[in-house]
């Protein structure tokens, strides 16, 4: 099975250190999807509420909230999700009583691994199979935990050899490791923490899970302002004579300008230098995107509709 | 007047662990590792960073080959090639969770095949090695272990990014729930004795349904051969909790002065007030120059457009440049500075509207360029001295 495009995915994962916008591109693919005509679930783990932010709206809940055309959320709830399968599948007479299966789960879901990831990852592959909505977009634990979220299914089928959970995790895997309807987007910057750390999860996915990395996201590009000849332009103005003409022009004084100016210049070079690490430890033919730094909004529905133009002029 | 004492270097001097927490990607490894290096500096002692981060960028500034689970000192010949001066020691060690569980169990385990029967477990892998849990209660107990070795004047750790606020706080205590509760009894007694009890039977059977027999009986033969050690486990926490409400215990929240870590940093200050610990301070990362916001550097600005075209004639003819570039360049300066105006703004707005529990508010500036060295690491802890703005 070939890979399709992004776009035409069923199941995205976006996941990507803490910091460099991961649930603002999830929310920006998201929308981008819906203005594309697509009808599209986002789907929060970490119940921070920080994707229902994204869309300005109240907290999600389990049941997908219609948030506008072609787009709604929801919000991850492992206990919710038990039930449901246990309503779905076993028939078992538990739904008026929660406190004792809440207590039960929570302490099954304690001492055995992989039970939550499997009810996680369970439910947003119900979604896909179901085919509720073209596209389930998850906005996905960070860096640090994707991977045993992602690979719960061969954990479980190591672990359990009969029984329930065992019976359901093949139609999972198949569809996790289908690059036409999955596919994993990891968002970074293009500092050194956010880079090293991605190349490390590119590693990690590709030795331990069978998702395909569709895309890196490098986000918060910050805009080159000067070219090498304009920089030497640059360092003439800000020299001593240079500096006492625009201090004699200027009333408040040149100073904090140039300094605005040399700041953006050095982050922007460190940088570029973090990009080229990046794109050096990358395969070749993986797509890279690129959002500009946001210098207006980092967050709120304004920042995720820049983000969704700025991924809809990326051809993914 | 005598000027106010830094409120950072009455934490290092008075506590003997220092705490940093917040959301993930705003500098809490590379802060825990200034104030590391700041404290043996600058009031000298034996001091230990804790990490549970393994960034080799942090090794590599520290000196060491790599960090591993085991203490390692900073040789120093690295504080004398990076031109710090040290009064003290400085140590470092990250946590490998899978090593100190497996030390731990080597510990507490009564005998030889108790032990080799738990770390053979296949249960026990998988729980140790890949789930965030273990990694929280893990990395408490190993700080009270190293706290209980009287070897340290100061410990400062940064925390595992948790999913929730402060997860690794109540580690200790979920464990010690855990080990004592009454489903875990459920879970071990059938296995024990084959008689499943009337109380336990719905839960049993559900859990049979889903997860089947075998696995059912792996939990239970795993959590029979970790009984022995129950007892340990319980006090353990219990005694964890007292040393992080201890008065020598301070936390400090990190953030960056972005609106979605700022959110999450008052949460976590408000979670420790709620629990009774002490916040020591509010350390702010990456913050801009505060001239981006000055009044003066505003007209400055508008000044520049205005003026642009005389100026770029006189600045050419004067310095001998291209007219030209000159325009171009003073359109971007003006540009750049309206950007990072607006961000510096915004961040100073979120700042002033941070409520802090009543704890300094400290702000470091953005660092220019990645910390390299022990220097480096010296300049972040000293901005932390620096009154507030």
């Amino acid at each position: 099975m070939g890979a399709a495009p992004l776009v035409e995915r069923n199941l995205i994962f976006v996941t990507g250190k803490g910091g460099v916008g991961k649930t603002t591109v999830a929310a920006g693919l998201a929308q981008m999807l819906a203005d594309q005509g697509r009808s599209v679930l986002g789907c929060e783990i970490d119940a921070k509420g920080d994707l229902a932010a994204a869309f300005e709206v109240p907290p999600s809940r389990f049941v997908p909230q219609k948030v506008s055309d072609g787009l709604s959320l929801m919000a991850m709830d492992t206990e919710a999700s038990l039930r449901e399968y246990l309503k779905l599948h076993l028939r078992i007479p538990i739904v008026g009583r929660i406190g004792p299966v809440a207590k039960a789960f929570d302490f099954l879901a304690t001492a055995a691994p992989g039970v939550k990831e499997i009810l996680t990852i369970g439910k947003v592959c119900w979604e896909v199979k179901e085919r509720h909505y073209d596209t389930v977009v998850v906005d996905a634990p960070a860096t640090g935990h994707i991977v045993s979220q992602l690979s719960a299914p061969q954990v479980i089928n190591d672990l359990v050899k009969v029984g329930l959970i065992r019976s359901q995790t093949d139609w999972m895997s198949e569809i996790l490791a289908d690059p036409a309807q999955t596919g994993l987007v990891i968002v970074t910057t293009p500092e050194e923490m956010p880079v090293s750390e991605t190349l490390e999860l590119v590693g990690a996915v590709a030795a331990q899970t069978d998702v395909d990395l569709a895309t890196v996201v490098v986000n918060r590009l910050l805009p080159e302002r000067f070219t090498p000849r304009d920089e030497v332009v640059f360092a003439e103005i800000s020299g001593p004579e240079g500096r006492a003409i625009l201090d004699e022009e200027i009333g408040g004084g040149a100073g904090p300008l140039l300094e605005a100016a040399r700041l953006a210049t050095v982050l922007r070079r460190s940088r570029t230098q973090h990009l080229d690490t990046l794109r050096a430890g990358l395969p070749a033919d993986l797509p890279v995107l690129l959002i500009p730094e946001l210098f207006s909004r980092t967050d709120g529905l304004r920042a995720t509709r820049q983000v969704a133009i700025h991924l809809g002029e990326e051809r993914l | 007047m005598a000027e106010s004492p830094s409120p950072i270097e009455n934490l290092l001097a008075a506590r003997e662990i220092l705490v940093t927490c917040g959301p993930g990607g705003v500098g809490k490894t590379t802060t825990a590792a200034a104030l590391g290096v700041l404290a043996a500096s600058r009031l000298g002692g034996r001091v230990l960073v804790l990490t549970v981060d393994p960034a080799r960028r942090l090794a590599d500034a520290l000196g060491l080959k790599g960090i591993g689970n085991e203490v390692t000192e900073v040789p120093s010949s690295v504080f004398a090639a990076a031109g710090v001066p040290v009064v003290g020691s400085l140590s470092a060690a990250m946590l490998d969770t899978k090593k100190s569980w497996d030390d731990l169990i080597a510990r507490h385990a009564p005998d030889v095949e108790t032990r080799d029967r738990i770390l053979a477990n296949p249960l026990y892998q998988s729980l140790t090695g890949r789930f965030i849990q273990s990694h929280d209660y893990i990395a408490m107990e190993r700080l009270y272990e190293l706290h209980a070795t009287g070897e340290w004047d100061l410990i400062v750790v940064d925390t595992p990014p948790t999913r929730n606020a402060l997860d690794f706080l109540d580690a200790p205590t979920r464990m010690a729930d855990f080990f004592s509760s009454r489903l875990l009894r459920w879970l071990i007694a059938p296995a024990r004795s084959g008689i499943v009890n009337f109380a336990s039977k719905p839960f049993t059977q559900i859990a049979d349904r889903i997860l089947g027999t075998e696995f059912l009986g792996d939990i239970a033969e795993f959590f029979i051969s970790m009984q022995s050690m129950y007892g340990g486990f319980v006090e353990r926490a219990n005694a964890v909790a007292r040393l992080m409400a201890d008065d020598r215990t301070s936390f400090l929240v990190v953030s960056s002065s972005e609106a979605v870590p700022l959110r999450e940093a008052e949460f976590f200050a408000e979670q420790l007030a709620a629990r009774d610990l002490d916040l020591g301070a509010v350390i702010l990362n990456k913050v801009l120059p505060a001239s981006l916001t000055d009044p003066a550097a505003t007209r400055s600005a508008s000044d520049l457009e205005e003026k642009s075209e005389g100026l770029a004639a006189r600045l050419s003819s004067e310095l001998g440049l291209e007219e030209v570039a000159v325009s171009r360049v003073l359109a971007t300066i003006a540009e750049s500075f309206a950007d990072f105006a607006v961000v510096a703004h915004r961040e100073a707005s979120a700042r002033d509207r941070l409520p802090t529990q009543g704890a300094p508010l400290l702000a470091v500036p953005r660092m220019e360029g990645d910390i390299a060295d022990l220097s480096g690491l010296l300049a972040m802890g000293q901005a932390m001295l620096a009154p507030s703005p």
